[in-house]
């Protein structure tokens, strides 16, 4: 199965794009070849930098200002994109090639009623007549599966789900038929159920069309399930093309192999993940040396005010529908040495949960109970300068958010020590710290630079040695991968595997994604709308689920076949 | 998202880091020097004033008033016969003293009690908030007339006038600010390690704040200087025969339809010249400290 | 939508509250002998006296604020020293000639500045762009008394263009017949050309010095907005679904630019209602701000408590007008009520 079969509908041939920075030309792309036959729906896939979103904007010639085709060619079937008239390209885009987004509200007009917007657009490629462009954007609503299209189509982007938008940007995308779809992290940023429905409604909409698609996405897993072949792209360059049998069985190339790896699926250990040079044994496991659980909570609550009651001088009688409750009488222990995943998808409660045994919210009702002693019913901001406080610590989502823009990396790690710990200061103190990043492995060169200057993945590893530098008993592990790449993200996982091994530390792993808690936790609770839906051993929890919503979760995410 | 490629980190340090891009904004944007320039002859001015003027700025010489510019005369005489050069110049330290004092004055006051509100929340958020909203009720200049005239017509009360009419931008820009990263990541790391809320404040907050409060320190200077000239302009506060740049408009005013502009058009001149500086130095400043052209 | 403009009107009674109370207590409270400001500077103990019990400044501080609430309601500002007539009426009588200089003023610098504002953002880095940027620099930079003395300096002095900056009409003229009290509009209703071409003639300097003033923040903000909408990522959408540069610039962008645009209005509102009181001095314009000026000159506190009072109200007014246009074009807000 080559390229070659057929005529192809999108041909690029050596494309370099140049983008002009204050710091001169720089390649964005370069000599890359990509080709699409009629009806064949191709990945490209790469980690962030690796130029697959710029490739997809030249295609449509929608880079911004500073970007331009530097050398190569685009040719959509027999036009060449590279010299044609930008009125021409107009009519090209929408019409014969169209383009869905990540982050589907925003690529909405957020003041234009959905269904307006897609007659503009069929009434732009003169697809309706004015007086029949509403029944046809109803009609197109109804093949992209939104209940009630005549109500849905007055409605604004801010009255619709995500899911929903998604589906509204379809709409906009398929409404001319056109021969190319080009689907742009499509379902990034989307819980994983609703992001198989799009991506299940992207294939058959576009199957029944007999139209190719461009599925770009970093995410080796989506690509596997949905593509027919993948490109790979790293730093602005093809390194692999092969179709998707062949390209998950028997990559060739170094950069391949080391993306797969690193992907996590059903079946590998953590190590796994890692090429094999970089894989070391991992330390012995440190032995618990109490049986009592480490932290035990019952019955806890957390409710909050339900939005435009309390603002409000006309709808006092709202209150009466009661407050929302985010958290919904939850109990559950993690024992010692234990780590336990709280997985779920956004607005489950789980963030709040971890937020409210961190001690940083209180809860409404229920008990925390830490080590024997009942934490939940000290007062969050008193809590931060008891001594308790250094025995939980915590691992936060965004590394760049949670690292103040002017502390230097060694100021960041040296803080809880000088607050909290025994280490006044000096020579003594830049010695802890630089023990602490030795065992987070972040080069000691990098203790004096600040935030901006530091990659994603350094910036994790500060944040981790900050949360382990008082030898927490309990560390809560906050989706800390999910703003990394997937190479970044085993590492990084590796990391936090070893150094609980070696420090006899337990974890609480609240995360969206089944695989990635699979490998780096014995137990799992699964939750949803603030309620507990399972709980158990992971390896049970992933092989025999007993909740239906469970099963959903995880036949809802894509990976590449084991 | 693949567009903004992973910046690479570069291995100088942050201070000499800024310095660097503080040169290269000024390289980029020249405006910026030049209104450091004017800057800086403005403080001159305001520093050595009379001592370097050539007339008294008082003395009025009956056989020479009303004389256009000319080589002995740099900015001609008005009706008095006094050098309107010397005036001007000597006007500087009380238009930039009012300004100064007065952009001190709502610093503290609504600054503080801004990120106070946007950190704390609550009751203080809710006082502050009225008091700011109350103000923002008027037309800041007539408010400042209202408040001028209410107090007594004195210097002192000017800059107490502009002060109060400063402090909603103040106490909003320094809510929002602090508002955002009440919750922000590094905040609550902050609190995980032992930081109590005051020196949360202190340490996390105020320093990630101070260089948004300082280019708009920077850009309400000139408004400052504005308001007050407009006021002397009126006839409110300063009192002739004090040189002021506004009262020498008001006095030069009369003079412009029978021709002799330069009574009112150097004070003028020198007005404007103060307040683009510090529009341009706040732009500057804006962009030197703006995370979003920092790489 | 009855229920919306009603939930917005009930937002403004805070403002106004504090409006009343702040006149108020600036006249009660503050130091100083109230009593003497309303006396004026000649009065003798005697008649301060005799103020001082007429005004009822004797009595406690609430008993004197529901009296002054009181006399608000029923349209009271009290009375003039140097003139001796009711306050209330010299204000309704001048504000016609304020409020026409000022929406002169606004729409001329709205013609150019909004249009100055889309062509900079669209066109980035242009010479239209250029223009732009340095008129909103140097625009705010300008104290606006001083541009309307360069403007009768060369349009009057030198090129002999305008009349003289002495009121709304020249002497020869006499004004038309009071209908909305706006010259312009009154000598048109009684068909009087040549007294229409001459109040325009008396406006156009005065007018164009208040739009010069306010052109700087609203082509500025007109800009910026334009470029946050032009980046962001529905106008992706929109180009890649092939809509024409017309729709995508104005359909999609522009009415999204144009929401931040509405609020600056509002801060603009508030320089131009200050402004006006300087622009009015210049051009010896009877409006309420010269109105205020001779009184404040001649300490004479009751007509400078009316204006400060008439102003924020009016101001207060023209927030709600532009929470309402917000509400109009911006759904989210509609529905949040």
């Amino acid at each position: 199965m080559d390229a070659a079969v057929g005529i192809p509908l999108l041909e690029i041939r050596d494309l370099t794009i140049e983008f002009a920075t204050r710091r001169g030309k720089v390649r964005a792309v370069e000599h890359v070849d990509v080709s699409v036959a009629k009806g064949e729906t191709l990945g490209i896939v790469g980690e962030s930098g690796s130029g697959k979103s710029v490739t997809s904007y030249a295609v449509m010639r929608i880079l911004d200002r500073a970007g331009r085709i530097a050398e190569g060619s685009i040719a959509f079937s027999g036009i060449d994109v590279k010299a044609a008239a930008e009125s021409d390209m107009r009519d090209l885009r929408g019409r014969e090639i169209s383009m869905i987004f990540q982050n589907p509200r925003a690529a909405l007009n957020p003041i234009r009623k959905v269904g307006r917007q897609i007659e503009d657009v069929l009434l732009r490629h003169v697809q309706a007549a004015p007086r029949d462009a509403k029944a046809k954007a109803i009609e197109i609503l109804k093949q992209v599966r939104i209940a009630r299209p005549e109500e849905r189509y007055h409605a604004y982007p801010f009255e619709l789900s995500g899911g929903m938008c998604q589906r509204i940007v379809i709409a906009l995308a398929l409404a001319c038929r056109p021969q190319l779809l080009i689907a742009d992290e499509p379902t990034t940023g989307l819980d994983v159920t609703t992001q198989k429905a799009v991506m299940d409604l992207v294939v058959e909409l576009t199957h029944a069309r007999a139209m190719s698609t461009i599925l770009i996405t970093h995410d080796l897993g989506l690509a596997a399930a949905y593509c027919d072949r993948v490109v790979v792209m790293e730093r602005g360059r093809v390194v692999e093309t092969a179709p998707s049998s062949v390209i998950f069985t028997a990559p060739s190339h170094p950069y391949t192999r080391k993306l797969m790896r690193a992907t996590p699926r059903p079946g590998v250990s953590l190590r796994d993940l890692l090429p094999d040079s970089e894989a070391t044994p991992p330390p012995a496991p440190a032995a618990a040396a109490d049986t009592a659980p480490l932290l035990v909570v019952e019955n806890l609550v957390k409710e909050y005010p339900r939005q435009g009651t309390r603002k409000s001088l006309f709808k006092r009688k709202a209150a009466a529908e009661g407050p929302f409750r985010a958290v919904d009488g939850i109990g559950f222990e993690v024992g010692r040495g234990e780590s336990v995943g709280l997985v779920g998808e956004s607005g489950c409660g789980k963030s709040t949960t971890s937020m409210m045994v961190m001690r940083l919210t209180d809860p409404t009702s229920g008990t925390i109970r830490f080590a024997g002693e009942d934490i939940g019913t000290i007062a969050a901001r008193r809590f931060a300068t008891l001594p308790q406080r250094r025995r939980i610590q915590m691992v936060f989502q965004d590394p760049t958010d949670s690292l103040n823009p002017r502390f230097t990396a060694l100021r960041a790690i040296a803080d809880p020590i000088l607050r909290l710990g025994d280490i006044r200061g000096g020579a003594a103190l830049r010695a802890r710290c630089e023990e602490l990043a030795r065992l987070v492995g972040l080069p000691l060169d990098l203790l004096d630079r600040f935030p901006h200057q530091l990659s994603g993945g350094q910036k994790a590893r500060v944040g981790i040695a900050r949360a382990i530098a008082l030898n927490p008993e309990l560390v809560i592990l906050d989706e800390p991968t999910a703003a990394l790449d997937v190479s970044v993200q085993a590492v990084v996982l590796n990391l936090l595997q070893d150094l609980k091994a070696r420090l006899g530390m337990s974890y609480l792993f609240v995360s969206h994604d089944l695989y990635v808690v699979r490998m780096l936790c014995d137990r799992v609770i699964v939750m949803r709308q603030g309620k507990i839906v399972e709980e158990g051993p992971t390896e049970q929890v992933m092989n025999a689920p007993a909740a239906d919503y469970t099963r959903e979760l995880l036949s809802a995410i894509p990976h590449p076949p084991v | 998202m693949t567009a903004r490629a992973q910046t690479g980190a570069p291995p100088a340090r942050s201070s000499f880091a800024l310095l660097r891009h503080a040169r290269y904004v000024i390289g980029e944007n020249p405006v910026t020097g030049i209104a450091f320039a004017i800057f800086v002859l403005l403080v001159v001015a305001a520093l050595l004033g009379p001592l370097v003027t050539p007339y008294d700025p008082l003395a009025s010489d009956t056989s020479a008033t009303l004389r256009a510019p000319s080589a002995k005369h740099w900015f001609g005489t008005d009706q008095l016969g006094r050098d309107i050069f010397s005036r001007v110049v000597a006007a500087t330290r009380l238009d930039l003293g009012i300004a100064i004092f007065s952009v001190a004055l709502v610093f503290a006051l609504g600054g503080l009690s801004g990120i106070a509100a946007g950190f704390f929340g609550g009751w203080v958020d809710r006082v502050v908030c009225r008091i700011a909203d109350t103000i923002m009720a008027f037309p800041l200049f007539v408010l400042a007339m209202g408040i001028v005239a209410a107090l007594g017509n004195t210097v002192t009360n000017i800059v107490i006038a502009t002060a109060i009419i400063n402090f909603p931008l103040y106490a909003r820009v320094a809510r929002a600010e602090a508002n955002v990263r009440r919750e922000a990541g590094f905040v609550m790391a902050a609190r995980l390690c032992g930081n109590g809320e005051l020196r949360i404040l202190l340490t996390q907050i105020l320093p990630n704040i101070m260089p948004i409060m300082m280019v708009q320190m920077s850009l309400t200077m000139g408004y400052a200087i504005l308001n007050a000239a407009g006021l002397s302009f009126i006839g409110l506060g300063v009192r002739p025969p004090t040189p002021e740049w506004g009262i020498m408009v008001a006095e030069g005013a009369a003079f412009i339809v029978s021709g002799e502009w330069w009574i009112a058009f150097f004070p003028g001149l020198a007005l404007m010249l103060a307040v683009f500086c510090f529009n341009l130095l706040g732009d500057g400043l804006r962009d030197i400290v703006d995370p979003q052209r920092r790489t | 939508m009855l229920r919306q403009v009603l939930k917005r009107l009930a937002t403004a009674i805070p403002s106004v509250i504090g409006v009343v109370v702040v006149t108020f207590l600036l006249t009660r409270v503050l130091p100083g002998d109230t009593a003497a400001y309303f006396a004026g500077p000649a009065a003798t103990p005697q008649a301060i006296a005799e103020i001082r019990a007429k005004l009822g400044l004797d009595r406690p501080l609430p008993e004197q604020f529901a009296a002054y609430v009181k006399d608000l309601a029923t349209g009271n500002l009290g009375n003039s020293l140097s003139t001796g007539r009711a306050v209330t009426t010299e204000i309704i009588a001048r504000l016609p000639a304020s409020a026409e200089l000022t929406l002169v003023g606004l729409l001329l610098s709205m013609a150019v500045a909004i249009p100055l504002g889309i062509v900079a953002a669209v066109k980035q880095g242009s010479i239209v762009d250029h223009a732009c940027r340095m008129v909103a620099t140097a625009g705010v930079s300008l104290p606006v008394f001083f541009t309307g003395l360069l403007l009768v300096y060369v349009f009057y002095f030198l090129l002999g263009w305008a009349p003289a900056p002495l009121g709304r009409l020249d002497v020869f003229y006499s004004a038309p017949p009071d209908v909305t009290g706006f010259y312009l509009i009154d000598s048109l209703i009684a068909r009087d050309l040549d007294t229409f071409r001459a109040a325009a003639a008396q406006l156009v300097v005065p007018a164009l010095t208040m739009g010069i003033f306010s052109l700087a923040p609203i082509a500025r903000m007109t800009r910026a907005s334009m470029l946050a909408v032009l980046s962001s990522e529905f106008i992706r959408t929109a180009r890649a679904s092939g809509l024409t540069p017309r729709t995508v610039i104005i359909t999609y962008a522009f009415r999204n630019a144009l929401l931040p645009v509405i609020t600056t209005l509002g801060m603009v509102f508030s320089f131009l209602l200050g402004a006006n009181v300087l622009v009015e001095k210049v051009f010896a314009w009877p409006g309420i701000g010269s109105y205020a000026i001779e009184a404040l000159i001649a300490s004479d506190y009751a007509p400078v408590q009316g204006f400060v009072l008439t102003m924020a109200i009016m101001y207060v007014a023209l927030n709600l007008v532009i929470d309402l246009l917000y509400g109009v074009i911006d759904p989210r807000v509609r529905i949040e009520g």
